[in-house]
């Protein structure tokens, strides 16, 4: 049994170790350090809990117990997941917190201990914060069991637009508040609990519609969004709980997401609230560049044959992956092709757009885990100006981020959205399994201009191909 | 039942070249042609006839044979009087005709009720730019034309500070930025000259600078481009200007290689006799233009000849003296072509003449004279100036409006948090301030650090921030065994199960969270 102070002290280093585990990311040299930092404040705030003044020893079973299950099923998937599934991963981890936050809310609701020491302000206070945290936890866990359903494919990646949604959304929230207010001056606990449940009941519909309107291509939006709500949800129950360990945590985690969904917007050239209101390519802006008949032309297609023949006479290749050689899982080959390109004195490298792929960081992962060594992976600021000076520039499986519309043709959809200019490359060549267009829907100029080519087929079947011949 | 492509030699004296090589063969048959070459076809330019059968020609030992048997043939130069007696009746096509400059070729062809195609009537559209065989022989004419000017020059290109002394490098001015001129700016440049290049159209500056070039502007205001991205015959004024600007380049360089070509018309004299004087001795000048009458008052086309001390190079048949090259790209012209009128990839052709391309080739169709082709769409060239000025101009006035409402939302946003602190700070306990305090310090904190995280590890950050937010086990954990409190009717079970729930769900996250993010920063190395 250790005191009250200790257990602040310790929660007090738990905080900065957490502080110091974001904080070592900044750099892939720290990284790992970063992470051990995470789990050694983990650990510590955990056996402060448990040997602290709130827990007595008749719950350790319990605790053990619980904490055995849960770890050996998260230790588990980690080790089993593959790389290209982080993001269904990373949206069920965020469901399991927004889980708990109900769970610990409701659980603290009728425990009369919990408020059993304040005042009549103090205690809607707490109750406001109950309200919150349960509503908050509610629609992260439904948004982000939607969110990774759509990411495993399980539901389909169209968005689901309901007539009048924003005004359905409206609804909602008006209830929501309806039922709070209703909470705050039920009598009795039964009848607070009747809001307490229509409310969960609305906030997960609401999480449900959320992330059910939002098309693929924002996926990393909401799933970073979900990872900010997350963070929200455990501030929510830290005030609740009067807990500051979990204030800042929560705090941290939240703006961390924030920060995420801002970055991930702006590489879009999308408003927050716009991606969050769902729908890609439903408004009217597209209509002109289709009147347009803007790229009209013919494709040049190429066999990996003379991909090959092109790659090994290029100085310089810049490989552009997106979200297309994760689902071909063509992220290995394409190391082997970098290997055997290098050893022949060809520069290689990496550019990847912060929207690639289904998450934030997405590409990087995958590249990370086929070996490709970090500093030959670009971001977009950094090999934009490189393109012109490249000799080939072969983009595997994307397509809106490398659309020279958004540059060129201001009545396009993408338009203003920073892309990869490819197009400025001596060649290019993308990669594709066949002309559809990408998730904004919109036609890509690039594939039609004269130093473009097209090979076409699946990504990891032609790489392997090119990399036959190339050995050859 | 397949056509077949006759591939007869070339009878043009001083022609080097094939239509098609063993490796285009090879493509053609799989578009399901079968195709026969005259003996020696490819002699001239190192194809042998066995190499031919290899790759599955049938080789025909006569010309005749082989102009009576073949359903298309493919050729570079113009048939001859003779060639068209041998051709057969209703057969087609496809080779360089220039129909302006030969109208009897042009009825002699039609009378044979003939299909005809020209390889110099390919529409200049992008679409077309894979068959446009102008560009891709002017391209290896650009690249000979330099070294041919290297072979008759007495000096290095490059600069050079050796041990027997110090070497000035070339200095070469290429006059006309076409494909021929950026060729050869792109060769010179290559072997270490200076290169100048001047062009009537100064929107190609940037071209001739991509290239290794410095463009060399003419101080006079006229729009130089004409339709189909040639240059057109400019006014007296400019012309003026432009001699002043050529007699200075003249004096200072070494190699002066011209392309000055306007469609239709004698190439323009652009470099007087005088300023031929003018040149250093052992200069060396390059007439591309020659065969239309060059673009230097001295040139003798076809010859080399040295005046005033200047070699002056007239050759006409550039391309054809890189024969193994401009063969292959020649061939690869035509099988686009092929391409085009195939689509069905059966050795069936169909030339549709809604087809803007294969409208603007076809000069002659089942001996119906089509040329010239209706001009259809406006010149890409002339269109695109006014398609790039607008965007600077809608964009510039949202850029300020954005950034003058983003100071305005500063200051809401600022006024707003201000007002939500007061009322905070008004009307909340204070327990409840100090857990405010930390938060919105903490929310300061997780912004400086996150804003430092790198691009790349965005993943491992949701991941570890995933992990971290599990500790709202810490609530689970407090619930789950408290210390009794006396006489508190406390709904245990509910509370343990709930808790129990919350603990297993957020150990998942905790155990899982980490080691899914080891696993991935193990995989970032160098």
């Amino acid at each position: 049994m250790i005191s009250t102070g200790l257990a602040s002290i310790a929660y007090l280093g738990a905080a900065i170790l957490f502080i110091l585990s974001l904080g070592g990311l900044s750099n892939p040299e720290t990284s790992r350090r970063g992470n051990l930092y995470g789990m050694i404040g983990m650990t510590l705030a955990v056996l402060a809990t448990i040997f602290g003044p709130h827990v007595t020893l008749s719950g350790l079973p319990w605790i053990i117990g619980s904490m055995t299950l849960g770890g050996t099923i998260g230790l588990y998937a980690a080790r089993k997941i593959q790389m290209t599934q982080m993001p269904e991963l990373v949206a069920l981890m965020h469901s399991l917190v927004g889980l708990a936050a109900v769970l610990v809310g409701f659980a603290n609701f009728i425990d009369p201990a919990a408020s059993a020491r304040f005042g009549i302000a103090e205690k809607a206070i707490h109750e406001i914060e109950i309200y919150v945290g349960i509503l908050i936890g509610a629609v992260t866990f439904s948004g982000s069991l939607i969110a990774f359903g759509k990411l495993s494919g399980k539901i389909g990646g169209t968005p689901l637009l309901l007539p009048a949604r924003h005004w359905l959304n409206l609804l909602i929230l008006l209830v929501v508040i309806f039922f709070g207010w209703r909470f705050l001056h039920s009598q009795s606990v039964e009848d607070a609990l009747i809001s307490l449940g229509a409310m969960s009941v609305l906030a997960l519909l609401f999480g449900i519609h959320m992330v059910m309107a939002i098309g693929g291509a924002d996926m990393p939006v909401v799933v970073s969004m979900l990872n900010s709500y997350s963070g929200w949800a455990a501030a929510a129950t830290g005030f609740m709980l009067s807990n500051d360990l979990l204030i800042v945590t929560g705090a941290l985690v939240g703006s961390s997401g924030a920060i995420l969904s801002y970055i991930m917007c702006r590489a879009m050239n999308r408003r927050f609230l716009s991606v969050i209101a769902g729908g890609f390519g439903t408004t009217g802006g597209r209509l002109p560049s289709v009147e347009n008949g803007e790229p009209a032309g013919e494709v040049t297609p190429i066999s990996s044959n003379e991909t090959s023949e092109l790659l090994r006479t290029a100085k310089s290749v810049i490989i552009v992956p997106g979200y297309g050689m994760a689902v071909a899982q063509a992220q290995h080959t394409i190391f082997e092709i970098t290997k055997h390109l290098r050893e022949q004195g060809v520069d290689v490298c990496f550019a990847i757009h912060p929207v690639a792929g289904r998450m934030p960081g997405h590409m990087n992962v995958l590249l990370a885990e086929a070996k490709v060594p970090y500093d030959i992976v670009m971001e977009m600021d950094e090999i934009n100006d490189k393109f012109a000076e490249a000799d080939v520039a072969m983009v595997i499986g994307a397509n809106d981020i490398v659309n020279p519309a958004a540059q060129e043709d201001p009545n396009s959809p993408i338009a203003g959205m920073p892309v990869l200019e490819v197009w400025r490359a001596k060649n290019s060549i993308v990669m594709k399994r066949g002309m559809a267009s990408g998730y904004a829907g919109v036609d890509n100029p690039l594939f039609y201009k004269a130093n473009n080519s097209m090979l076409f087929g699946d990504a990891k079947k032609m790489l392997d191909e090119v990399l036959v011949s190339l050995r050859a | 039942m397949p056509l077949t492509i006759g591939i007869p030699r070339e009878i043009a004296a001083q022609e080097r070249r094939v239509a098609t090589v063993p490796e285009v063969v090879e493509k053609l048959i799989k578009l399901g042609f079968e195709i026969a070459v005259e003996s020696g076809a490819g002699e001239a330019s190192n194809f042998s006839d066995e190499a031919y059968t290899k790759a599955g020609a049938k080789i025909i030992h006569t010309a005749s044979a082989l102009w009576s048997t073949a359903d298309i043939i493919f050729k570079v130069r113009g048939p001859s009087t003779k060639e068209v007696g041998m051709m057969r009746p209703g057969g087609m096509l496809v080779s360089f005709i220039w129909p302006a400059q030969n109208p009897e070729l042009l009825q002699q062809l039609a009378a044979k009720q003939a299909t005809v195609l020209a390889m110099d009537c390919v529409p200049r559209i992008s679409r077309a730019q894979k068959l446009d065989a102008l560009s891709s022989m002017a391209n290896i004419a650009g690249y000979r034309a330099v070294i041919e000017a290297a072979h008759q020059f007495g000096r290095f290109f490059t600069g050079q500070i050796t041990a027997a002394g110090k070497v000035p490098p070339a200095k070469v001015f290429v006059i006309g930025a076409g494909v021929a001129g950026l060729a050869a700016i792109g060769t010179a440049s290559g072997l270490g000259a200076i290169v100048r290049a001047n062009d009537t159209r100064p929107e190609v500056g940037d071209q001739v600078k991509s290239m290794g070039g410095e463009f060399v502007p003419i101080d006079y205001q006229e729009e130089g481009a004409g339709t189909g991205g040639y240059a057109k015959l400019m006014s007296e004024g400019f012309q003026k200007a432009q001699r002043e600007v050529f007699a200075k380049q003249a004096r200072e360089v070494d190699i002066i290689i011209t392309t000055a070509l306007i469609p239709g018309k004698p190439a323009p004299k652009l470099i007087t006799a005088d300023m031929v004087e003018s040149m250093k001795p052992g200069s060396v000048i390059v007439d591309m233009a020659a065969e239309q009458g060059g673009n230097c008052e001295l040139t003798e086309p076809g010859e080399v000849v040295v005046k005033h001390g200047v070699t002056i190079i007239g050759y006409t048949d550039l391309p054809s003296r890189l024969a193994r090259q401009s063969s292959t790209l020649y061939a690869n012209n035509l099988l686009r072509l092929t391409e085009e009128l195939c689509k069905t990839k059966d050795g069936i052709v169909l030339v549709k003449m809604e087809d803007e391309v294969l409208r603007g080739t076809t000069i002659i169709k089942e001996g119906h004279i089509t040329w010239p082709a209706p001009v259809q769409t406006p010149p890409a060239p002339s269109e695109k100036p006014a398609k790039v000025v607008p965007p600077p101009a809608p964009k510039s006035p949202e850029a300020t409006k954005s950034s003058q409402t983003s100071g305005l939302a500063v200051a809401a946003i600022f006024f707003g948090a201000a007002l939500l602190f007061l009322l905070i700070g008004a009307y909340a306990p204070p327990a409840f301030l100090s857990h405010f305090t930390v938060f919105v310090l903490a929310c300061f904190v997780g912004n400086m650090v996150v804003w430092n995280v790198t691009a790349s590890l965005h993943t491992p950050l949701m991941s570890v921030t995933n992990a971290i937010s599990s500790i709202i086990a810490i609530g689970a954990l407090m619930q789950i065994a408290p210390p009794v409190i006396a006489h508190m009717d406390r709904p245990d079970v509910w509370i343990r199960s709930l808790a129990l729930l919350g603990i297993t769900f957020t150990a998942i996250n905790m155990f899982g969270g980490f080691a899914v993010t080891r696993r991935m920063l193990s995989m970032f190395r160098k």
